[in-house]
């Protein structure tokens, strides 16, 4: 029963990581219909800039906040100068350039701050929180920015005006352009901070999985796993997802015997074909119905 | 002159959709584009709101907005209310109207002019908290009036009000909208396949066939005209 909760604990710890990733995965596919295959190296990308503040005496938290604004302004160019021009492009136009962006970060980041796996240090420190062993004070940390930054951007999308215009964005670009919302700046934004929330991700994570190149790679496709399994359509449902995907990693590696630290991926992922076989849209997504 | 439109020209990638279209509408004027279905008519409505590819001349206030992006457009003032409604389904009715007036900054005037539009639609306000995807076909219909009053326009471009309605609605419809032309002093141009509704609004008429357009008329001359009255008004 220990072992099963602790393991729960720890699932929803790296599951918050996953959230965070299929959120900033989930808010530009609402804007431009396409999965960021790039989104895990940006994050890495972000964390790599917090790391470079802090080798520079920057202050843990002051790093974080640099890293994320400067996350959310290279979003918006990205947006603007990569994809901007080719959003009318056809699809595999946006995949390669996806792809072109994915090595990009990644040879770029080797080739900045070289390939030698670094450590990232945890504000929260990695003692047991309030005094229990189930998880780390690092983990409930992670657990807790994740709520809090959930909580932000539901006050931000249900409670402001411009929250509200890229809702509309997203939903109906054709209207939103009839009632004078800037389409195109909405989609920026929404990279912009699909790129904030990849940097907050990636800063958590750092600490577990240490900080190199290729750290997000899995991280990544947890959190496309996590936000296919809630709804791609669906913010709150891939928020759910991310977090089921913690959970169900752990647990699958842990009490299901020959799956180990090896499979437990692959059994993730066929869970999530067993969802998608029955509910194509995801758990949270709503079916799109096109009228002719 | 409000509006002046001179040789208007719209393209669907390399299908051409209107061939040299001129009309044009004095501020607090009503007139209607009549046609079949195909003939264009949306089509003038989205190639003046810059949401199609179009050649030729558009003038509002003397200013040439041919070639401006839509959001632009829609900042002088123009509400288009689209073919389908265009509401904004998975927010609230009332949403929907904070949403037509994105472009305004001034909060009180904002909500007195949402009031304003429950007063003109009072079922909008008994459903002011519902998604508006859960409205009826008229109530959407009203909502996207109402939404485009929120941007205080001059001009209000229809697009087949009339859709879909059943006859009461569609009575009760017209007759908001000519109390805003009339009180408001809001100048529409009005697509309709219902024309003898139509004809009823508007004090102009143009009769539109395979993107061009073939009579330009005042309206009661429309409606005197045997072949328009076999043709488009059934009786």
């Amino acid at each position: 029963m220990e072992l099963l909760l602790q393991q729960v604990m720890a699932g929803l710890a790296t599951g918050a990581i996953y959230a965070l990733m299929a959120l900033a995965v989930v808010m530009i596919y609402q804007a431009i219909d396409h999965l960021n295959f790039a989104q895990g190296e940006m994050a890495m990308f972000s964390t790599f800039i917090a790391w470079q503040l802090m080798q520079w005496g920057q202050p843990y938290w002051a790093a974080f906040a640099i890293a994320a604004a400067l996350s959310f302004v290279g979003g918006v160019v990205i947006e603007r100068v990569l994809f901007r021009p080719i959003h009318n492009a056809p699809i595999l136009s946006s995949i390669v350039a996806f792809i072109a962006l994915f090595s990009i970060l990644n040879s770029g980041a080797g080739y900045l701050f070289d390939y030698t796996i670094k450590e990232f240090p945890t504000p929260f420190g990695s003692k047991p929180f309030l005094g229990i062993t189930l998880i780390s004070t690092h983990q409930a940390g992670m657990i807790g920015v994740t709520l809090g930054m959930l909580a932000l951007l539901y006050l931000f999308f249900r409670g402001t005006r411009l929250g509200l215009a890229m809702r509309a964005a997203a939903a109906n670009p054709e209207s939103a352009r009839l009632v004078g919302i800037r389409v195109g700046w909405m989609t920026a934004l929404g990279w912009g901070m699909a790129a904030a929330i990849g940097a907050v991700a990636g800063v958590l994570i750092a600490p577990v999985v240490f900080l190199e190149p290729n750290m997000m790679l899995g991280v990544l496709l947890y959190g496309f796993a996590g936000a296919v399994l809630g709804g791609l359509t669906s913010p709150g449902g891939a928020v759910f997802g991310g977090f089921a995907m913690g959970v169900i990693e752990n647990l699958a590696g842990t009490f299901i015997p020959y799956v180990g630290r090896e499979l437990k991926l692959t059994i993730a992922l066929v869970l999530i074909v067993a969802v998608l076989m029955v509910r194509p849209s995801g758990i949270f997504g709503r079916r799109l119905v096109v009228r002719v | 002159m409000m509006l002046k439109v001179a040789g208007l020209e719209a393209f669907y990638g390399e299908q051409q959709a209107l061939f040299g279209v001129g009309f044009e509408l004095d501020e607090g004027g009503v007139r209607t584009l009549l046609g079949a279905n195909g003939a264009g008519k949306t089509t003038v409505l989205r190639a003046l709101c810059g949401m199609v590819r179009t050649a030729g001349e558009v003038r509002f206030d003397g200013k040439a907005i041919a070639g401006w992006a839509t959001e632009d457009i829609v900042r002088l003032s123009i509400a288009h209310v689209p073919e389908g409604r265009g509401t904004f389904l998975r927010v609230t009715v009332e949403e929907n109207l904070q949403l037509g007036a994105m472009t305004r900054r001034d909060r009180p005037g904002i909500a007195a002019d949402i009031d304003r539009v429950y007063e003109h639609f009072p079922r909008l306000r008994e459903r002011r908290d519902q998604q508006a995807g859960t409205l009826s076909g008229g109530e959407q219909q009203m909502l996207a009036v109402g939404r485009a009053l929120m941007l205080r326009p001059r001009l209000m471009l229809l697009d087949e009000p009339s859709f879909g309605l059943a006859p009461l609605v569609v009575a009760e419809l017209f007759e908001i909208l000519r109390q805003i032309n009339r009180e408001m002093g809001v100048a529409m141009l009005v697509v309709e396949q219902n024309a003898a509704l139509a004809l009823d609004l508007a004090e102009h008429a143009y009769l539109l066939e395979t993107g061009r357009i073939v009579m330009d008329a005042p309206a009661a001359v429309f409606g005197a005209d045997e072949s328009v009255r076999r043709a488009y008004l059934g009786y």
